[in-house]
C-alpha cells in the first residue's frame, strides 16, 4: 500500500496548565515523501507526530488522513494503520525480534503462522540476517534493534509511517547506515513518512520536506531542504541551520556538470615522452594510476622521468568522488583534501575519469548559484 | 541431645508417618491452609496491583495499606477472629490473608511502575487496547518481580499457617503446638524442621515456575 496524504488545519495543542505545545500549525503532508519535523527541544515537534496517531488530542483544529477526519475511526484502528517507531526503538523484551515484528498483523488478527511469514519478509528488507529471528532484543546491538524497530512498524503495510527521533540513540556510523536503509526502503516502498529530529544534517538528509518549527510550536519554514538552505525564511531558520549552510547546500549539487581534465594522468608503466607531453601547465603533479586505471597518488614529473614510481612515495590524493552520482560537496571535499588542491573523479568501479581544481569546482558553485535564483529549489536530489 | 538428634528420631519413628495425626495428614493440612490462603491473596493483591500499577495511581493509598498490614499482629488477629468467629477454617484464613495480600499488592504495583515508560508508548501507539498492553506487554515483563512478590508472600504464609493448630486446627503447627504441651520437644523440633522444610520446597517451586513462565527475553538478573 503506498502512502496517504495528511493535512493539518491550524492545529493548536493547549495543555491544562496553559502551556502551548503546538500553535495554528498547518501542514500539507504529502505522500510518498518524507516530512521532516525538526526544531529545538520544546518547539513541539514530538507532540505534532503524536497527535497524527492521536498519541495526543488536538485542542483546536483538525488533522485529515486522504481528506478524511482521523477522529471518524475507532483510535486503535487509526493506530494500526501508521507504523510508530520510537527511540531506542520500544521492542518488547519478553518477544523475540519474529514475535516483535508481528505484533501488528497479529493485532489485525493474521495467523501466527501468516504474521511470522510476513516478519521474516521484514527482516530481510530492513537488512537484518533471517538467524536473528528467533533472539530477543537485549542480544541485539543498537542499530540492529533500530532495525527490527523499522520492520515492525512496516509489518502491516501501512501508509503512514511516523518516526519519533528513531536514530538519535546510534552512534555516528550505525546512524548513516540507518538513513540510507530508509532512503532506500523509501524508494522501493512509498510511504508517507513524517520523522522528527533534532539534528538539522539528518534533516536535510533524509527530508523531501523539512518542516522547521520554533519554540512555542509555530511553524517557521516549510520547504524542500535545497531551498531551505539557499533561502531560510528568517533570522530564527538561518541560525538554525547553521554556519555551513553554504557548505552543506553543495550536497544538493551535482558533480556531472564539472569540466575534467584528462591530461595530467599517467599510469605507473608510462614512458618517459608521455610524462613529458601530460605536465599540465599551473599543475605541477601528475596523478597515477595503476593499471586498471585506479588511483595511487600524485608525483613529481621529474621524480616519474627518473624511474618507475614507488607508491608509498607518492603524495596523497584525496578522497576521489564519483563523477555524476556524488555532489559538489564531494567534489569539493576531495579537492580540500589533497595536497595539490585537485579531486580526482571517478566512475563507478573507482577508475579515474579525469581531475579537477579547486578553482574549477568554485566556478561550478558560482554558476550553480547563478542559476538557483531562477530555479530555487527545483535541483535534484543527489546523494551527499 | 541436640535439636538435629531430635529432629532424627521423630522423622526415623515409623508410627509418625500414619494416621489422623501423621506427618502425610499434618502436611497435606498445612499445604492446604496454604494454597487457599495463598490463592484469596493473590485473588485480592493481584487484580489490584495490576489495576494500580497500570494507571498509576493509588500509591499512597497502597504504601499505607503495606505499613499497616506488616503491622498487624498475626497471632493476635487469629485469636480475635477464633473468640469472634468461633471454630473454623474462616478465622484462620483472616490473618493468613491479611498477611499475604500486602506483599502481593505492593510488590505487584511496583513492578508493573518498574516497566519502562516508552515500552508501553510503543505498545500504545502501535494500537494495543488498554487490557492488551497490560496482559500482553507490562505483566509479562514485570512477571519476575511480580512471582518474587508472590514467593514471599507464600513464604510468609507457610510459616505462619503453624499457629492454626493454636485454635484447634490441623497443620504441621499441630506437632510444635502439642509438643510443647506436652513437653515432647522431639515432636516440636520435628514440627518445626517440616515447616521450614516446607518453605525451602515453596521456593523451589516458585523457582521452577519462574523458569517455566518467565520469557528469556526478561529472565535476566531476576
Amino acid at each position: 500500500m503506498f502512502g496517504a496524504v495528511i493535512r493539518m488545519e491550524s492545529v493548536t495543542k493547549r495543555y491544562p496548565d496553559g502551556t502551548v505545545a503546538v500553535d495554528r500549525l498547518s501542514l500539507e503532508i504529502p505522500d510518498r515523501s518524507i516530512t521532516v519535523l525538526v526544531g529545538p527541544s520544546g518547539c513541539g515537534k514530538t507532540t505534532t507526530l503524536r497527535m497524527i496517531n492521536r498519541m495526543v488530542e488536538p485542542s483546536e483544529g483538525r488533522i485529515l488522513l486522504d481528506g478524511v477526519d482521523i477522529r471518524r475511526q475507532p483510535v486503535n484502528a487509526l493506530r494500526r494503520s501508521m507504523g510508530y517507531v520510537i527511540q531506542n526503538a520500544g521492542l518488547f523484551p519478553h518477544r523475540t525480534v519474529v514475535d516483535n515484528i508481528a505484533t501488528v498483523p497479529r493485532l489485525l488478527g493474521w495467523s501466527r503462522r501468516r504474521a511470522r511469514a510476513r516478519a521474516a519478509e521484514l527482516m530481510e528488507r530492513v537488512g537484518l540476517d533471517a538467524s536473528l529471528g528467533r533472539r530477543y532484543p537485549y542480544q541485539l546491538s543498537g542499530g540492529q534493534q533500530q532495525r527490527v524497530g523499522v520492520a515492525r512498524a512496516l509489518a502491516a503495510d501501512p501508509p503512514v509511517l511516523l518516526m519519533d527521533e528513531p536514530f538519535s540513540a546510534v552512534d555516528p556510523v550505525v546512524r548513516k547506515g540507518l538513513q540510507d536503509e530508509l532512503l532506500r526502503i523509501q524508494d522501493e516502498l512509498g510511504k508517507t513518512i513524517v520523522f522528527v529530529t533534532h539534528d538539522i544534517d539528518e534533516a536535510v538528509r533524509l527530508g523531501t520536506r523539512v518542516a522547521v518549527l520554533r519554540a512555542g510550536g509555530r511553524l517557521a519554514q516549510c520547504a524542500p531542504p535545497a531551498e531551505l538552505l539557499a533561502a531560510p525564511a528568517d533570522a530564527f531558520v538561518e541560525d538554525f541551520l547553521g554556519a555551513d549552510r553554504g557548505i552543506r547546500r553543495l550536497s544538493f549539487l551535482p558533480s556531472g556538470g564539472l569540466p575534467l581534465q584528462k591530461s595530467p594522468v599517467v599510469t605507473v608503466d608510462c614512458t618517459a615522452e608521455q610524462i613529458a607531453a601530460r605536465a599540465a601547465p599551473g599543475l605541477p603533479y601528475l596523478l597515477v594510476t595503476d593499471r586498471d586505471g585506479r588511483p595511487l597518488g600524485w608525483g613529481e614529473p621529474e621524480a616519474l622521468l627518473a624511474g618507475p614510481p614507488d607508491p608509498a612515495r607518492l603524495l596523497p590524493h584525496g578522497r576521489p568522488f564519483e563523477y555524476g552520482s556524488d555532489s559538489l560537496r564531494a567534489a569539493l571535499d576531495g579537492a580540500v583534501l589533497s595536497p595539490t588542491g585537485w579531486a580526482v573523479a571517478v566512475d563507478g568501479t573507482g577508475r579515474v575519469l579525469g581531475v579537477v581544481s579547486q578553482q574549477t569546482i568554485g566556478e561550478a558553485v558560482r554558476s550553480a548559484h547563478a542559476g538557483s535564483r531562477t530555479a530555487a529549489g527545483s535541483w535534484d536530489r543527489v546523494a551527499g | 541431645m541436640n535439636v538435629l538428634h531430635f529432629v532424627v528420631s521423630f522423622l526415623g519413628d515409623g508410627a509418625h508417618w500414619q494416621g489422623y495425626d501423621g506427618i502425610p495428614t499434618r502436611l497435606a493440612e498445612h499445604i492446604r491452609y496454604s494454597l487457599l490462603a495463598l490463592a484469596l491473596a493473590a485473588a485480592v493483591g493481584l487484580p489490584a496491583g495490576l489495576l494500580t500499577g497500570h494507571y498509576g495511581r493509588g500509591g499512597t493509598a497502597l504504601a499505607l495499606i503495606a505499613t499497616a498490614g506488616r503491622a498487624l499482629p498475626s497471632f493476635g488477629l487469629l485469636v480475635l477472629m477464633f473468640l469472634l468467629l468461633g471454630f473454623g477454617t474462616v478465622p484462620v484464613m483472616i490473618p493468613l490473608v491479611l498477611l499475604a495480600v500486602p506483599p502481593i499488592l505492593v510488590t505487584t504495583y511496583e513492578a508493573l511502575r518498574s516497566v519502562d515508560p516508552p515500552l508501553v508508548d510503543a505498545a500504545r501507539g502501535m494500537g494495543m487496547g488498554e487490557a492488551r498492553i497490560l496482559l500482553q506487554v507490562e505483566l509479562p515483563v514485570a512477571l519476575p518481580l511480580i512471582l518474587g512478590g508472590l514467593r514471599s508472600a507464600a513464604v510468609q504464609i507457610v510459616s505462619t499457617a503453624t499457629i492454626a493448630a493454636y485454635v484447634s486446627l490441623g497443620g504441621l503447627g499441630r506437632y510444635i503446638v502439642d509438643g510443647l504441651y506436652q513437653r515432647d520437644y522431639e515432636k516440636v523440633a520435628g514440627g518445626a524442621a517440616l515447616v521450614a522444610g516446607l518453605a525451602l520446597v515453596t521456593l523451589a517451586v516458585f523457582w521452577a515456575v519462574g523458569r517455566a513462565v518467565v520469557s528469556p527475553g526478561v529472565r535476566r538478573g531476576g
